[in-house]
């Protein structure tokens, strides 16, 4: 059973003078363990699908599984507390709470699941060691490069255990450099903790990596295509 | 960790944090002084008074009060006033002969309460005789002593020495005259006292109008505890309650005696209270700006708070946390520093030398000890507080009504 099922999905931005129509019609579903890349040219609609997927937004039309739970028939109570438990998040930019070190960043969402002190220090210890970052665990965001600060942002979507992590552009910010290291993590992490990946990218160098590819136009998926590497 | 991130959150913006602080601190040292300031002086009026003029509780023959009549004496005085000695509470006793007169020198005359006390007595009552600006105190063995007020010594323009001839009327509704001899001429805060309070021997004072030495109308009690007046009172009042009941002689405390005194004691308390209300409406609205514009500025953090899974209860939690601790930390800076400052006030006093003459003929003293109960502390840290939750509602309600996906794409 996939852990994703997308079913007729429209989304109409209305809250400009002239209706935005950012998806037209979109199924798709995901497999628990996959490595994803959603790519389209600028304003396909990445973004909007992936906030769909992430239970940020609702559709406007159409449906949206996850696992067993259809996201509509949850309060928006419990679409956040959804959210806690089993989206995990990495953004573009500005991920991390400003004032908080590497380490307490990463515990802090354990901290919202309530989760022992005991696990949350072990689960953070081992994150951060995996992401690369361990001898950094006390620096705050500012005191960290653009790739540490997005490696921190992977451990703490790991930290929640989640049931699949969505990123949006996460190496948008990044030099080349960079860009491979996060990838290669990401991957890492993706083998190592079976934990699903789903991105959206402009870039050529992640979609190298990527097992699959959903390729957006205009709010309507062209194209599915799976890699095997 | 919320308290942890609220506590760091106030430093991000250092400049706009440190504004806050100094406007709280500001505004609570204004409030306190203030306070300090009012009640020094009335408590200070409150306690002269007392020590001065009236002391804590005074007995009378009810009818004294309305006719001011020396007919309307207390019966067996000297009785009660051995009852009243024995209480532990006491710690004077003073039986006084009040009556109207006229004072007159070679050069004036004027209206005067004339007191007869026996020294010693008075002594134990009243705090006259340490306020003496020349001569002596009365004493049993002087012939006709006389002690006046230094306001009524200038407007006879006599001094120590010289002769006071005070008219009045006897038992018998005869006018007769007296002269007594000054040996002593006091000054306390209160001009109106010293221009109309003469102090004689109870003995010289009866014999003159015809009374046996043993009458009074007056019995004038000080007690070691200002607090326990009213229960000593009611303690009075149940031991001579026949007496009290027949309507022979009526027990009164100093708040009855000098309502306005109480009542201004009750009125600056209030007033203090006001301006520091006043005081924390403005500082909200300085509060709330800057917590809106903080809440602005961190549009994407709570979008991305948001996402994690933080909840609203949680994020307007920390909001109104962070408004809780800008507030506390102006709080206690404004109470420190204003404790320091009215500690040092209230044992150096506060000199209004040049407004002296008007407050003295008020009754206040020239120099304010400032004056601030635990109380007013206490509660103008409750009160910064309350405010400053109220003040977080409003950036916490902003920021509750972000949405997570729209609130992570701004300024992209
Ligand atoms: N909140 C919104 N209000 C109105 N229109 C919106 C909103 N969000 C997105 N859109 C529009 O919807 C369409 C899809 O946008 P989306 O952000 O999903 O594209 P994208 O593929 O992520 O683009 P990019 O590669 O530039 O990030 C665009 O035309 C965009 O202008
Ligand atoms: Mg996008």
């Amino acid at each position: 059973m996939s852990i994703i099922k997308a079913e007729g999905i429209y989304k109409t931005y209305n809250e400009t003078h002239v209706p935005v129509n950012a998806l037209n019609g979109v199924d798709l579903q995901i497999e628990q363990g996959e490595f994803t890349a959603i790519v389209g040219p600028s304003g396909s609609g990445k973004t909007t699908l992936l906030n769909i997927i992430g239970g940020l937004d609702l559709p406007s039309k159409g449906n949206i599984f996850i696992e067993q739970t259809n996201l509509k028939d949850l309060s928006s109570k419990q679409l956040i507390d959804f959210r806690l438990h089993h989206i995990g998040f990495v953004f573009q930019a500005y991920n991390l709470i400003p004032v908080l070190t590497a380490k307490e960043n990463t515990e802090f969402i354990m901290v919202l699941q309530k989760r022992p002190k005991k696990e949350r220090e072990e689960k953070v210890k081992e994150l951060l060691e995996a992401v690369g970052i361990g001898d950094k665990a006390n620096h705050r965001p500012g005191q960290l490069s653009g790739g540490q600060q997005q490696r921190v942002a992977v451990a703490r979507a790991l930290a929640s255990q989640p049931k699949y992590i969505i990123a949006d552009e996460p190496t948008a910010n990044l030099d080349s450099k960079s860009t491979h290291e996060l990838l290669d993590l990401m991957a890492d992490m993706n083998k190592k903790y079976q934990t699903t990946f789903i991105f959206a990218t402009h870039d050529q160098r992640v979609m190298d990596k990527a097992r699959r590819i959903v390729t957006l136009d205009d709010g309507k998926i062209t194209s599915d295509e799976t890699f095997d590497r | 960790m919320l308290a942890a991130i609220a506590w760091r959150n106030l430093w991000r913006n250092k400049l706009r944090s440190s504004v806050i602080f100094a406007s709280i601190t500001i505004g609570i040292i204004g409030a306190v002084i203030t306070d300090g300031f009012m009640a020094g002086m009335t408590d200070q009026r409150a306690d002269a008074a007392i020590a001065n003029e009236v002391s804590n509780i005074q007995i009378h023959n009810p009818e004294y009060l309305l006719n001011q009549e020396i007919k309307y004496t207390i019966p067996d005085a000297e009785g009660m006033v051995t009852k009243i000695r024995g209480l532990s509470e006491v710690k004077g006793v003073s039986l006084r002969l009040k009556i109207n007169a006229m004072a007159a020198s070679a050069n004036a005359g004027a209206g005067i309460n004339l007191y007869g006390v026996q020294p010693d007595a008075e002594r134990k009552v009243s705090n006259l005789h340490n306020l003496l600006v020349s001569g002596v105190y009365l004493k049993n063995d002087q012939r006709f002593p006389a002690v006046i007020g230094q306001k009524l010594a200038k407007k006879l323009n006599i001094g120590v020495g010289d002769k006071l001839i005070v008219t009045l009327t006897d038992t018998t509704g005869t006018i007769t005259s007296g002269a007594y001899n000054v040996v002593g001429i006091y000054k306390t805060a209160n001009d109106i006292f010293d221009e109309s309070h003469v102090f004689v021997k109870r003995s010289d004072l009866s014999k003159l109008v015809g009374f046996p030495d043993t009458t009074g109308d007056e019995i004038a009690i000080l007690l070691t505890n200002n607090e326990q007046t009213q229960q000593v009172v009611d303690k009075l009042n149940k031991l001579f309650a026949p007496m009290v009941k027949q309507k022979a002689i009526l027990i009164q405390s100093w708040e009855q005696i000098q309502p306005l005194i109480k009542s201004m004691i009750d009125m600056m308390d209030y007033f203090s209270y006001l301006f520091l209300l006043i005081i924390l409406a403005a500082l909200a609205f300085a509060i709330i700006n800057t917590m809106l514009m903080s809440v602005m500025e961190r549009t994407r953090e709570f979008g991305m708070l948001m996402a994690l899974g933080m909840n609203r209860r949680k994020i307007f939690t920390m909001i109104l946390t962070e408004t809780i601790f800008l507030s506390i930390i102006g709080a206690l800076l404004g109470l420190g520093i204003s404790i320091l400052i009215v500690n040092y006030y209230a044992t150096h006093g506060f000199d209004l030398s040049s407004v002296a003459r008007g407050m003295n003929y008020l009754g206040y003293s020239a120099q304010i000890f400032f004056r601030v109960n635990s109380q007013f502390y206490i509660m103008s840290m409750v009160l910064v507080v309350i405010i400053a939750m109220l003040s977080g509602i409003s950036p916490a309600m902003k920021a509750l009504k972000l949405q997570p996906a729209t609130a992570i794409r701004e300024n992209n």
